[in-house]
């Protein structure tokens, strides 16, 4: 099962900044294991989605070339404090994970 | 008494948050599946995969501004950060033009969301960092340098 996310969301002025850590190892499939000699098979994030208060405010396409353990931040106008952001992700085997926050 | 109370409240929250994940999930799988873009992340060029997502020439713009450190010590983490103000922006890319994939991401903004990504990325050798920004039907463009000290795509 997929680890837990972290995600934090706060207003400045109009704007919501909102920023997520996903638990993920982001294999790229060229690695090669160290002890084995083997290639470590890819394991990434493809599809990151965002929405806030259910309406879809971003939605990201990316590669093993992300860090491990994802970070991302972006930026929304419009929305109050206390409306609700969820972001969720799906990797390359079909697992996926989401995480909520309120905007505060 | 309290601990057994801890752990109910425990219980409840957790069954909640799986119902959520699943609730979110069940809509999206194939349909992501099916959208991720194959062609664009396994391009080996940084031309071929410009074109993958639809940019195949973009013009340069100064209304993009990539913060991206100028020597990475650790090519497997490096903090990129991509802010625009053109008008009627939907969507930004990021590419490390000497990776052997150069694609990195692409991120589709609508709904109010800003022209500002910023996220971590690898990179296997000193490189442009390329932003490719879609707005209104077109594709603007900016690029730095980031020098990599050890490169981060294992090998």
């Amino acid at each position: 099962m997929a680890q837990p996310m972290r995600i934090r969301a706060t207003m400045a002025g109009d704007v919501a900044d909102v920023k997520v850590l996903m638990n993920h190892p982001m294999e790229t499939g060229t690695r090669k294991d160290a002890k084995t000699g083997q290639l470590v098979p890819a394991h990434f994030i493809q599809e990151v989605t965002a929405t806030v208060n259910g309406a879809p405010v971003l939605n990201a396409n990316i590669g093993g070339a992300v860090s491990k353990n994802p970070y991302l931040g972006f930026k929304v106008k419009g929305p109050k404090a206390g409306d609700k952001v969820v972001v969720s992700w799906v990797d390359n085997k079909g697992d996926k994970n989401s995480a909520e926050a309120t905007i505060g | 008494m309290n601990a057994l109370r801890r752990n109910v409240l425990k219980g409840a929250a957790g069954a909640g948050a799986v119902a959520v994940a699943v609730a979110a999930g069940l809509l999206k799988p194939t349909q992501a599946l099916a959208a991720w873009n194959k062609s664009a992340f396994e391009a080996k060029n940084v031309n071929d995969a410009m074109k993958g997502i639809g940019a195949a020439s973009p013009s340069d713009s100064k209304d993009i501004t990539i913060k991206a450190p100028d020597i990475a010590e650790n090519g497997a983490v490096v903090p990129v950060e991509v802010t625009s103000g053109i008008a009627g922006i939907t969507s930004i890319a990021i590419l490390a033009e000497k990776n052997a994939q150069p694609l990195v991401g692409t991120f589709d903004l609508s709904g109010g969301a800003q022209g500002f990504i910023s996220t971590r990325i690898k990179m296997g050798s000193t490189s442009l960092v390329r932003a490719v920004v879609n707005a209104g039907g077109k594709s603007y463009t900016a690029a730095k340098e980031v020098k990599v000290t050890i490169g981060g795509c294992g090998g």
